[in-house]
This record gives structure tokens, sequence and C-alpha cells, in this order.
């Protein structure tokens, strides 16, 4: 491990530093007497740190770790190893019941925004429920804080008296980020929050996202597959490859200046909205499938398949490091002057 | 160029307990040979349900289709795809007509080796006898890119990766030379760069044997890179049909123009606000009777509230369904 290997000690304006974060899943064998076979590689050494009002993007293909990075962070899943901080409170170092205290702090919200609602359950009782769960207000102050959360989201009072099933996706999503900012969060990890969404209706949530962020000074966890909406809403992006962090930077340096190898694939594969340029662009391949993350490659994980790869990106795992300001890359190849780009036209 | 498939006036109509689903109403369109057509539209539109229509893939009851013509020309002459029997229709399928759906598993049979999903349709289409049969899937899987053809033949869907699980449909889309491939939201359940190997192959697939492909879908990046024309639905009507670079170049619709205003862009600075549609789509159980999107949209004025709108054309192959002039910013006369 490098000196370099952890993000630079916190400032004031950090909010949430994740230091060598590990999530391993264990794989039991036997039914009578379960032993231990191996451990899903879930999320292995990753660190990073969100900024006060800041919105983190997590980018990875399926099976990359984010959202299991995204509920070890809250805890939500007890992390195998390393340490999270939320400002100067270790959470890892907390009993259940502090973490219970420090809940209204950080608060999700999930992709399916059907299954994360109770369907026997008013909109009123949903909302209600942090409310009356962590006994922060009186029972008859309640009701007005619902219809006050109702009207922050795009909702009407009047729909209080109604039922998950009564509304559309979009709207179930307004009702998911109503709940999550009941208890008037400082933090939020949103884990796909708009995939299921149809194309107008994730740009109104998306939009609406940004707004409470500028009144309510949020700081967002953003968690998605879909890299060009990542992009726009984000401050910062991080992307993620069989539970590595390969890349953390500014989302236009990630677009227009990837360094990792990796990232330069995933860039030249999203499509862009414009045929005559969509028509002319390179893309750069890779080869083979993700390994398994029971069984990660030695070294850099991403050697198997990488197009620029050396002997020693099999042999010792890259340092994440950062190599330009505010540009952090797990590469022993990046240099900062292009030592880490792959060649478009050499490709084919 | 000849069209291939002349889809006209087309209506399917859901007959369910809470009453009438007007799923498609009106829907016409052309596909010349050897041309891909995107039909972009958002859940509920109508877009896959305008293919299950025309190849009978739905259930009836509950669904009826209520008019409208689907005429296929190939060498053998002109057939009305809604006219066949079942017998009929199924000869197509799989034959003259590939398809490819979203979800690969389940469209694959899971106790069923891969290379014998592929020869069934050979046998059956082609009347190719066993040898013959296995030489032509190990060729069709070399094709689609699937490493070790000759042993991953006896391997079982569950076997493949979700990538190579949808090579594997393509196999069986492209087995018998088809005419037509229509293809479902093939690469939505993909990671991006899964998705743009399909892409690739797909459109390399379709050059070397000139296939016309109607590629279905929600993702407007994607059908900027594949499209030779773009048929936009919503609410089960065509709204607007345009060669691609015209489409998002002058967009004369007023919800294609949002959609696109909706899209956030990877390679411009991404500071920009999203300028969204606002409300939702209109609930298909009332009957048309004005145009169904009047009330999202921003030019409606009183006559979008009284009548349905028919189909103008503004330009060579660019038609849409709507009494506003967007370029000249106000209702058109030629109506």
């Amino acid at each position: 491990m490098s000196e370099h290997s952890v993000p630079p000690a916190p400032g004031s304006d950090v909010l949430v530093r994740v230091e060598h974060l590990k999530k391993y899943f264990p794989i039991r064998k036997g039914a009578v007497i379960s032993r231990l076979v191996g451990n899903v590689k879930a999320v292995d050494d990753v660190s990073f740190e969100i900024r006060r009002g800041e919105t983190l993007g997590v980018v990875g293909e399926s099976g990359c770790g984010k959202s299991t990075t995204g509920r070890a962070v809250l805890q939500l899943h007890k992390p195998t190893a390393g340490r999270v901080f939320l400002e100067d409170t270790e959470l890892t170092a907390l009993s259940p019941p502090e973490i219970r205290r420090l809940r209204p702090r950080m608060q999700m919200i999930f992709q399916d925004s059907y299954d994360s609602l109770n369907p026997r359950h008013s909109v009123r009782k949903i909302i209600a429920e942090p409310l009356v769960v962590q006994g922060v207000m009186p029972a008859d102050k309640i009701r007005d804080r619902v219809v006050e959360l109702l009207e922050l989201v795009g909702l009407q009072a009047s729909h209080m008296v109604r039922f998950p099933h009564e509304f559309s996706g979009g709207q179930r999503q307004r009702i998911n980020i109503a709940r999550a900012l009941a208890l008037n969060p400082d933090f939020v990890v949103c884990d796909e929050p708009i995939s299921a969404l149809d194309v107008s209706i994730q740009a109104q949530v998306v939009n609406l996202f940004e707004d409470l962020q500028k009144q309510l000074g949020l700081t967002y966890m953003f968690i998605a597959h879909d890299l060009s909406m990542v992009q726009h809403i984000s401050h910062r992006v991080a992307v993620m490859y069989l539970g590595n962090l390969v890349e953390l930077t500014r989302r236009d340096k990630l677009f227009h200046d990837p360094l990792h190898p990796y990232t330069q694939s995933l860039m030249s594969a999203v499509p862009i909205p414009e045929p005559r340029l969509e028509r002319k662009r390179k893309r750069i391949p890779l080869q083979g499938e993700v390994p398994s993350p029971a069984n990660p490659p030695s070294g850099c994980v991403f050697h198997t398949r990488c197009p620029l790869a050396q002997d020693i990106c099999e042999e010792e795992p890259p340092p994440y490091r950062e190599v330009l300001p505010d540009h952090w890359v797990a590469c022993h190849l990046a240099d900062g002057r292009g030592g880490s780009k792959i060649a478009v036209e050499e490709i084919r | 160029m000849a069209p291939i498939l002349e889809v006209s006036d087309l209506v399917t109509r859901f007959y369910t307990f809470d009453g009438v689903v007007h799923a498609l109403n009106g829907v016409s369109f052309d596909l010349q040979a050897g041309e891909t057509l995107a039909i972009v539209g958002e859940s509920g539109s109508g877009k896959s349900v305008t293919m299950m229509s025309l190849l009978h893939l739905l259930p009836m009851p509950p669904a009826r289709i209520e008019g409208g013509s689907a005429l296929f020309h190939d060498d053998s002459g002109t057939i009305d795809l809604l006219k066949l029997n079942r017998a009929e229709i199924s000869r197509v399928r799989g034959g003259r007509i590939g398809f490819i759906f979203q979800d690969a598993l389940s469209a694959l049979n899971p106790v069923m080796t891969v290379g014998r999903q592929i020869a069934e349709s050979l046998e059956r289409h082609l009347g190719l006898g066993h040898e013959q049969c296995r030489r032509r899937v190990v060729e069709l899987l070399e094709k689609v890119g699937i490493p070790g053809a000759k042993q991953r033949y006896r391997n079982y869907p569950h076997q493949f990766s979700g990538g190579m699980r949808q090579r594997v449909m393509i196999a069986v889309a492209m087995a018998c030379n088809p005419k037509i491939v229509i293809a479902d939201e093939p690469t939505t359940a993909l990671d991006v760069t899964v998705q743009a190997q399909i892409v690739e192959l797909t459109q390399q697939l379709q050059r070397e044997l000139g296939i016309a492909v109607i590629w279905i879908t929600h993702d407007l990046g994607v059908v900027a890179g594949i499209a030779d024309r773009v048929l936009v639905m919503y609410a089960g009507r065509p709204v607007e049909i345009a060669p691609v670079d015209d489409l998002y170049d002058h967009p004369g619709h007023p919800y294609t123009i949002g959609l696109l205003e909706a899209l956030p862009r990877m390679d411009a600075a991404g500071s920009k606000r999203l300028i969204s549609i606002e409300g939702s789509p209109p609930d298909l159980m009332a009957p048309p009777a004005h145009c169904q999107f009047a009330w999202r949209c921003r030019y409606a004025f009183e006559r979008c509230w009284n009548e349905v709108p028919p189909q103008v054309s503004v330009g060579p192959q660019h038609h849409i369904t709507c009494f506003y002039d967007v370029n000249r910013e106000r209702p058109r006369d030629n109506v």
C-alpha cells in the first residue's frame, strides 16, 4: 500500500470519509455442517470522500459493487473491514443503537419505488413513519410536516390519503424522496433512483433532486449505471470495476480526459444522441468478460481485459493515487501525461 | 426502393374487466428492404404491442386487433400478416421474420441446449436434416461471436452470460435468413459496453445479409447510432416519422422536442438544467377524442382539444401528427 492510498486528511468541508472499505460475502457449502469455501469480494478496499453539498456519482457495470458500497457506507451492510466517517464520527465503531440515533442524518432512496413502499399504508403513514419511529415530533405536528414534505417534492396535500398503487412510477419516487427527507438528513444515498422511469419522467425527478440539493444543502451519493444521467447530476464521479474504485474525478474530466483504460472504454461505449457524431464514434472494445468477484485476478483486477496490460499489472495491485489535482486513478500506467491512454486509431 | 412491410391503420384494443384499453389507435408506417427503422416511445406508447400484433403474439382475449392491414412483400408475393391463420403465421415467424426479445433468459428454453433451440427453427422452416442443422448452427454461433462454438452447442442458456445469451438470440433470429428482424429492446437489460458489442454485431449481420431491422427502444442515444429512419410513438399513435438526421436536427412534434431536451449529453458540460415534459402519459382507457399529448404540450391550443390531428408531411419522408407548426410558431393552416 503506498503512502498515497488514502484521500487527503479531512478538511472542514468533508462530510463522509471512507477508508479502505471492504465488504466480503461468504460462500458456504454443506447443508448441515457449513464451511467457508470462499468470499465474494463485492467491495475490495475502496477509499474516497464526499464533500458537503456535493453530489458524488458512482458508476460501473452490474456486479461492480456500487450498490454494496452505498449500503456499506450507510451501515446497512456491516463492512468486513475499513472505516466510514460521518464528519468526525466513526460509523464503523458505533453500536446499532448509536447508529440508529444517527440515522436521521443519513437516508437512502431505492431504485424500485414500488417495492420500497408498503402497499397497505397510506402515503400519510409512509411519510410519517420516520418521524414516528425517531420520535422527533409531537403527534399533532406530524400531519403538517407531511403536507410540507409532499409540497416540497411536487405533490399535493390531497395525495396523503391515497395508496402507493394509485400513483405513477415518477410520483412514487417522489413519495420515496419525501420519506427520505422527513428527518432533515445531511446525506442521502440514492441507489439507481431513476433507472426504472421513462425518459421524460427521469428529467423531472433529476431536476427535483437538483432543486432539493440547492434548497436544503443536501449531499448525495448517486449510484446509477446510466452514465450520461450520472454525469449530468454529479459534481464528481467515481468509477468502479470488480469491487475496486478505479477512477474518481470531476465530471467534465471523466468524459473528456479519462485516465484509467476501463473508464476510457466505458466512456466510448455510451451512446450520444446526435446521429452524425454517433455514427463516426470509435469504441474501445474490451476482450472477454468481467471475471468472478469470488476469484478476482491477481495484481490489477482489470489486467485480464486491459489492452495496455504489462507484466507489473499482473503482479502488483496498482496504488489508488492522485495523479493530477483532484483526479484519482488506480493504474500503474497513469502518469497524467498520456501514459495510460489507449490510442483509438490503433484499435481497429 | 420498394417497401417490404406496409402497416396501415393498425388498431389493437385490450378488453379487460376494468374497461377497454386503447393500446393502438391507428398505427401506419412502412419498412424498406435493408433499412433500420427505430421505434421510440415510453412505456405504454404501444411500440411493443405494434410488433406483437403483427406477429399474432398477443394473448387473445383480452387483446383484439380491430382494424388495419400489414402487407408483407416478399419474392413469393404479398401477404397480409393480420389475415393469416395460426398455421400460416407460424411459418412466417422465425422464418421470414426473426425476433429478438429483451430478456434472453426468459425467451430461451432453459431445459434445451442452445444448439437444439437454433436447430429447431432450421428444421421447421428450412427442413434441414440433422447433420446439416448441426453444421449450420455451429456456423451461426461462430458468426455471432461465441467462442468455442462446437463445445457451446451443447450448453444450456444459464451457462451463458447476459451478453452471450443475447448473441444466441440473434443467432436464432438470423438462422433462417429472414427478410425482417424485429428487435424489441434487445440491449435494455445489458451494460453499456455489452450493449455496444450487440449493436455492432447486429449492424454487421444486417449489412452482410441485407436484412431490414425494426429496432424498438426508448434509448435515443442508441437510435442515433443505428437508425436510418425513426418512428416516435405516443399513446398508441405515431406522432412523428423521419430520417434520423432530420429528426434530431429539426424535430417537428412537441413530444419529440421534449424527449430530446430531456436527455443529458455526455459530451456537453452537463451543467444545463434538463427540460422535462411535465405531467405523465394519458390513461389509455379513455378513447382519444383529441390529441393525446395536449395535456403535456406547451403549444396546445383550442383545436388540439377538439380534434385528433391527422398526419402531415413537412419534408421528404418526414411526417408529423400535429396541428402546430413549431418552426413558424403558429398553428398550421394546411391541415
